[in-house]
């Protein structure tokens, strides 16, 4: 009984998290001076119930699950990547370097060569403060904030200089060859194979945890990096793969707004999704299922949020807000949970 | 534009830049000194800025926005406080959880405020010149014609090396920050120290906020923080967590930011986004450089627990 109660107790906290959150967010609604529940009934209603909202929300799930996968990977790592942000945008820069710049190949090849490029701009991006970490000791949670900045501002230098299509109104990239597109899921919405991705993502993810002695170590490391280098394991090269998946992962997520939604590259293109994604990451507590489950609900609130703010005149920035204080909110259900596992408390150290 | 005109007006803008990322970058000095890792300094400083414009909004003076933004800075101060030394919250998850919800909240709220007209400036702080010492050259407009904040930040500076340095209450500070076991055997109340160094952080971390809005662009924006909380972390470590090496840190990174403007100014052919990038760049070059060279408080990011509770 312990153990199913172990089991599910945070499964329930999170879910305490959100709703408290959402509540919160309905306090604010009420503020803005819109009765909350018809907000909320409009922002669900039309994200979940209706096949162009669904297929919006689709569309904000994929760089939202796959930026999250990355944090994830890292958190296993016992490293704190906060630099998704930064890496979707690497990830759409490489991608559209290859969309724009190779020609001539097949679709079958130009697509795949191109998430290619994005997943290797966004591992750099991951890479670099893993490397910083790893070998010289630098803090990563400072590096990649850093980064983020670093990449968002380069490339709009980039798109707003060199990358530029001429005679545009503002600074975007000319647009990628046809045979680099994603192909779109669902006709008449712009849900592209961006959502596949990701969760090919996941199941690769989740065989490699489950049953690969990488992703053991990479949890071991995670866990205890002193018995892992006494287990035989080589500590600093696994803390610079992990990040270096991680960034790939994200770079994935902005390759997916550049090839299958956008088809060009834009500055500031990522509302946020790195942002998103940590607390997407914290709320699953490692598990990849509920990596999924809970992109898709930020991705239906961000999805909803617009349409909300048309009919209800709530503004979009609510729905910030409410991810903001999930975060906070799984913070204190967290110690809460500890407090009310039934498992027997440690004994106390000897001193 | 003279030479030397050039020089005062780089070396006001450097000063400008630089005051809200020293603000907050000495805010975090004193939480992290007592052993409370402070990444909440960026949603301390939005929320100071947010709440000190909004204040400066709805009553016309400046002054009411600077004593709502160190009473906000403080309530946000206080929040991470509870969740990391009472709760013995993750302190990385705390500050990131502040730093969220802050960007959410401040930006719901601005839109509901600041509606109609948002280039409209708020009356901000005026300047008092010191009469004598701001007739002098280029220094006199530079330090001696500035705002009560930038007064302020100066005075602060000197007075916590000397608090931290030289008086019981620095040493009780440091020792928890570095030997909580010691400082608690020795009668010091742990968790008190680190609340009210956290409070304070957010206190002045705010005020660096306030400054942003007040002083500086005069309205608020979105987001408007943009990374100096971040910045003034990096400051932190680059300048070993002493008050005045932080500071002269931050006049690094102001100065960069700087170089922007002037840049600008002069219309060299050097694009924008390239030297707006600049200072995360430095920053990050920063701590590369320094890195295991400067040492972290011992304790820090430790949560603390009393033995005899024994939990």
């Amino acid at each position: 009984m312990n153990l199913t109660w172990n089991r599910v107790l945070p499964v329930v906290s999170s879910l305490v998290a959100i709703a408290a959150a959402l509540a919160v967010g309905a306090g604010l609604i009420a503020i803005a001076g819109v009765n909350p529940l018809h907000a909320y009934g409009i922002l669900f209603n039309e994200a979940l119930f209706n096949y162009y909202g669904v297929g919006n929300t689709l569309t904000k799930t994929a760089p939202l699950l796959l930026t999250s996968l990355g944090v994830l990977v890292a958190l296993k790592a016992g490293q704190f990547n906060i630099g998704g942000e930064g890496q979707i945008y690497m990830g759409g820069l490489g991608s559209v370097l290859i969309g724009l710049y190779v020609t001539g190949l097949p679709a079958l090849l130009h697509v795949p060569l191109a998430l290619v490029g994005g997943f290797c701009c966004g591992a750099l991006w991951g890479f670099i403060p893993g490397y910083l970490k790893a070998m010289r000791g630098v803090n990563e949670v400072i590096t990649t904030l850093l980064l983020n900045y670093v990449a968002q501002y380069g490339v709009s230098y980039l798109v707003s200089g060199v990358l530029m299509e001429r005679n545009a109104p503002s600074p975007f990239t000319p647009q990628i060859a046809p045979t680099a597109q994603l192909p779109i899921l669902l006709p008449q919405t712009q849900t592209h194979a961006g959502i596949l991705i990701g969760l090919l993502a996941t199941i690769i993810l989740w065989i490699a945890f489950t049953f690969t002695p990488f992703g053991y170590q990479i949890e071991a490391v995670g866990q205890n990096p002193t018995a892992a280098r006494y287990a035989g394991m080589s500590v600093r090269r696994t803390i610079m793969t992990a990040m270096a998946i991680a960034g790939g992962l994200a770079g994935l997520a902005g390759a997916g707004e550049v090839l299958g939604l956008r088809y060009r590259l834009f500055e500031n293109f990522s509302p946020g999704y790195g942002f998103d994604a940590i607390a997407i990451a914290l709320l699953s507590r490692g598990n990849l299922a509920g990596v999924g489950l809970i992109s898709l609900f930020f991705g239906a609130l961000r999805s909803g949020a617009n349409v909300m703010q048309r009919s209800a005149g709530v503004p979009v920035t609510v729905v910030y807000a409410i991810q903001g204080l999930t975060v906070l909110f799984i913070a204190i259900s967290l110690v809460l949970e500890r407090r009310l596992a039934t498992a027997p408390p440690p004994l106390p150290s000897p001193s | 534009m003279s030479n030397t005109g050039f020089i005062a007006d780089y070396l006001a803008a450097s000063l400008r830049l630089s005051v809200p990322i020293a603000f907050a970058a000495l805010g975090g000095l004193l939480s992290e000194r007592s052993g409370v890792l402070n990444i909440a300094l960026e949603g301390m400083l939005l929320t100071g800025a947010f709440v000190g414009a909004a204040a400066t909004f709805y009553s016309g003076n400046g002054w009411v926005g600077v004593l709502a933004a160190i009473a906000a800075g403080g309530l946000v101060g206080l929040l991470h406080a509870w969740l990391s030394v009472s709760l013995r919250v993750d302190q990385l998850v705390s500050g990131l959880a502040i730093n969220l919800s802050a960007a959410g909240l401040t930006a719901f709220a601005s839109r509901l405020v600041f509606t109609a007209d948002t280039t409209q400036k708020l009356p901000g702080l005026g300047a008092i010149a010191i009469p004598g010492l701001s007739q002098i050259p280029i220094l006199g407009t530079l330090l001696f014609d500035q705002d009560v904040l930038v007064y302020g930040l100066l005075l602060l500076i000197p007075l916590l090396t000397y608090l931290l340095f030289r008086t019981s209450l620095g040493l009780t500070l440091r020792a928890v920050g570095e030997y909580p076991r010691a400082a608690d055997t020795a009668g010091i109340g742990v968790a008190r120290v680190r609340y009210i160094s956290v409070i304070v952080s957010g206190c002045l971390a705010a005020l660096g906020g306030a400054y942003l809005v007040l002083v500086h662009v005069r309205f608020f924006t979105e987001g408007i923080s943009a990374g100096k909380g971040f910045i003034a972390l990096a400051a932190l470590i680059f300048g070993r967590w002493h008050p005045v090496y932080t500071a002269l840190a931050c006049l690094l990174f102001g100065a960069t930011e700087a170089l922007q403007l002037r840049v600008q100014a002069f219309n060299l052919n050097i694009p924008y986004q390239l030297l707006t990038m600049l200072p995360y760049l430095v920053a990050l070059l920063a701590l590369v450089g320094l890195a295991g060279k400067s040492t972290p408080p011992a304790a820090l990011g430790i949560p603390y627990v009393k033995e005899s509770t024994g939990d």
